[in-house]
């Protein structure tokens, strides 16, 4: 039986391997889903096989509340709440990570509930994994719960400042890990082993708090990541491979979209993580607003749609003002009016646009926009001096030429879309305020760009209409 | 003999993280959510800890742990599966011919 359950899990690790493999490819993406699912599905029976396992009522309990809960969630979410349910989800991983840990302590601790006097023989290696994964699954815990509370409006969206923040987590790290030097000289202490289990806590929440807006993707993918290694380190606890092998799987594919977030930020891991643009922090116009002399130009919806009636080709720029506005279904409609004109019509996604990896093309999806026509930045930057028409909806960090230039700028550095280089630039906004990295856009001044001011969706529905009308 | 065995989890770690790191070094960047949300799907593989905890024998605070870690990893494994799904669904087919009416090419939704 033994035996067979290995190899259950051997099995379910592949399909592990082969789904993520084929989610990275759009041909493929729902296959790699289903072959996911199924591994675990493999993964849970063969767990209920275990001769370990004697009781089944706790089990289906758990089950059946999990999976209404999964179930509601995962159906009942709009997608612009997608960067919330992915925050929220890591977290639930992590938790359980915790939860476990502390499950596996009480169970091996011979002195619980009763104290029999006994030596507690803890071994090292276990020792480590569960102070490990106490930590890990611990910060995943509660940072992806700050994350979610971020994304949702509860916790505040911007960068959070305390005290000797730096020091003050370095400290409880060191905390973290003398406890866990304790816990392996004195394994029976179980306050040590739930005070260690209360700061991880407490640091996910502080190391998540500074955390910006505009910094959420790299924020939500690291969370991503430290869900993976939380599994990975569970799996060391119980010295159960398909665990370790599914959660350094989802740890490296977690690493590696941090890294594609950073860069496309030109910004280290460690900057991102100790949190906030350097100048950051004041909501408002920016004091430096003053440097522009010049006076933002701005535009109607008639006067669009006639600027646009008679060019040969569109960009579109969406920003999280689009996902605010939910004008994802609007801007499809732009998309198909302009197309029926004979107009080549391209959406260009910076990769931080959004709150997450990928923010914007989930909405434009939904929105049923095909993907080809949403380009990644790399594919398409070099169109724009020959494109007539740029439309930047609720973007403005990753369409500031000050990245390009100015060396004083906190963003500079940063690759950014040059919609600067086109023809005209259209810039939907609800107003002149700053984007969240708390700086003046330059581009607003530019001769060639154009203030279309509105709330996205009911902007870019009315220009529809008179585009419609003409 | 233990720590033996404790190195060849090692070993699986190691090389299961070179593997994830091949795997997904250029995913277009459509797929990066779906491909977050999936991977966070399977990171609920916890689950398999989660019932060994529920399951023992006698009915401890490890139970208890362990059903709640059942509760969340099955939130985690349930939700994470089916809203990738529900995402990869919308990701319409690429229509080069000419032009796309408004809702032509109907598969998925």
């Amino acid at each position: 039986m033994r035996i067979a359950i290995e190899i259950t899990y051997l099995v379910s690790s592949i399909f592990f391997i082969f789904g993520i493999k084929f989610l990275g490819s759009p041909k493929t993406a729902r296959k790699g889903n289903l072959f996911a699912a199924i591994g675990m599905f493999m993964a849970i029976v063969a767990t209920l096989l275990d001769q370990e396992v004697l009781t089944y009522e706790w089990i289906i309990i758990g089950a059946v509340i999990g999976s209404a809960v999964g179930l509601v969630l995962a159906y009942k979410t709009p997608m612009t709440g997608m960067p919330q349910m992915v925050g929220m989800l890591n977290g639930f991983g992590g938790g359980a990570s915790t939860l476990v840990a502390l499950a596996e302590y009480f169970r091996l601790n011979p002195n619980y509930p009763v104290d029999t006097g006994l030596p507690f023989n803890l071994p090292i290696d276990t020792g480590i994994a569960i102070v490990l994964s106490l930590l890990i699954g611990g910060v995943t815990f509660t940072g992806s719960m700050i994350a979610f509370g971020k994304l949702q409006g509860i916790v505040t969206g911007k960068v959070v400042k305390y005290p000797l923040q730096h020091p003050l987590n370095l400290f409880l790290i060191l905390l973290v890990l003398a406890g866990g030097v304790f816990m392996l000289l004195n394994p029976s202490n179980i306050p040590v082993v739930l005070i260690i289990t209360f700061i991880s806590l407490v640091l996910g929440v502080l190391l998540v708090l500074p955390i910006g807006g505009a910094d959420m993707p790299v924020a939500i993918s690291l969370l991503n990541s430290y869900s993976g290694l939380a599994g990975a380190t569970t799996g060391f606890v119980l010295g159960n491979n398909v665990l370790i092998i599914a959660g350094a799987l989802v740890g490296a594919s977690g690493i590696i979209l941090t890294n594609i977030m950073c860069k496309a930020m030109n910004r280290s891991l460690m900057n991102v993580v100790m949190g906030g643009w350097a100048s950051a922090g004041s909501e408002g116009p920016a004091p430096e607003s003053k440097t522009h002399k010049g006076t933002a130009k701005s535009i109607d919806a008639e006067e669009l749609a006639m600027l646009l009636d008679g060019v040969s080709s569109v960009i579109v720029v969406p920003g999280y003002g689009m996902a605010v506005g939910q004008a994802q279904h609007a801007v499809r409609d732009l998309m198909n009016v302009l197309e029926k004109k004979g107009i080549n019509f391209r959406f260009a996604i910076h990769p931080v646009a959004g709150r997450m990896p990928g923010h914007m093309n989930v909405l434009l999806a939904e929105a049923q926009v095909p993907y080809d026509k949403m380009l990644a930045m790399e594919d398409i930057n070099d169109d724009f001096p020959n494109t007539d028409v740029v439309i930047v909806i609720g973007a403005n960090d990753v369409v500031n030429p000050a990245a390009r230039h100015d060396k004083s700028s906190p963003i500079y550095g940063m690759p950014i879309l040059n919609v600067d280089y086109a023809k005209t630039v259209i810039i939907n906004k609800r107003s002149m305020n700053v984007g969240y990295a708390g700086i003046d856009n330059e581009l607003f001044f530019y001769p060639n760009a154009l203030m279309y001011f509105g709330d996205s969706k009911e902007a870019m529905s009315k220009l529809v209409h008179e585009l419609k009308a003409l | 003999m233990e720590s033996y065995l404790f190195l060849m989890h090692v070993y699986v770690f190691v090389l299961a993280l070179f593997v994830g790191f091949e795997l997904i070094t250029k995913v277009p960047p459509t797929l990066h959510t779906p491909l977050m949300s999936g991977s966070n799907a399977i990171s609920g593989i916890t689950i398999v800890g989660a019932i060994l905890s529920a399951g023992l024998e006698q009915f401890t605070i490890s139970t208890i742990l362990g059903m709640v870690a059942v509760i969340f990893a099955m939130i985690n494994v349930v939700g994470g599966f089916l809203v990738t799904d529900r995402m990869l669904k919308m990701f319409k087919k690429p229509s080069r011919s000419g032009l796309p009416g408004s809702k032509t090419g109907s598969d998925g939704k």
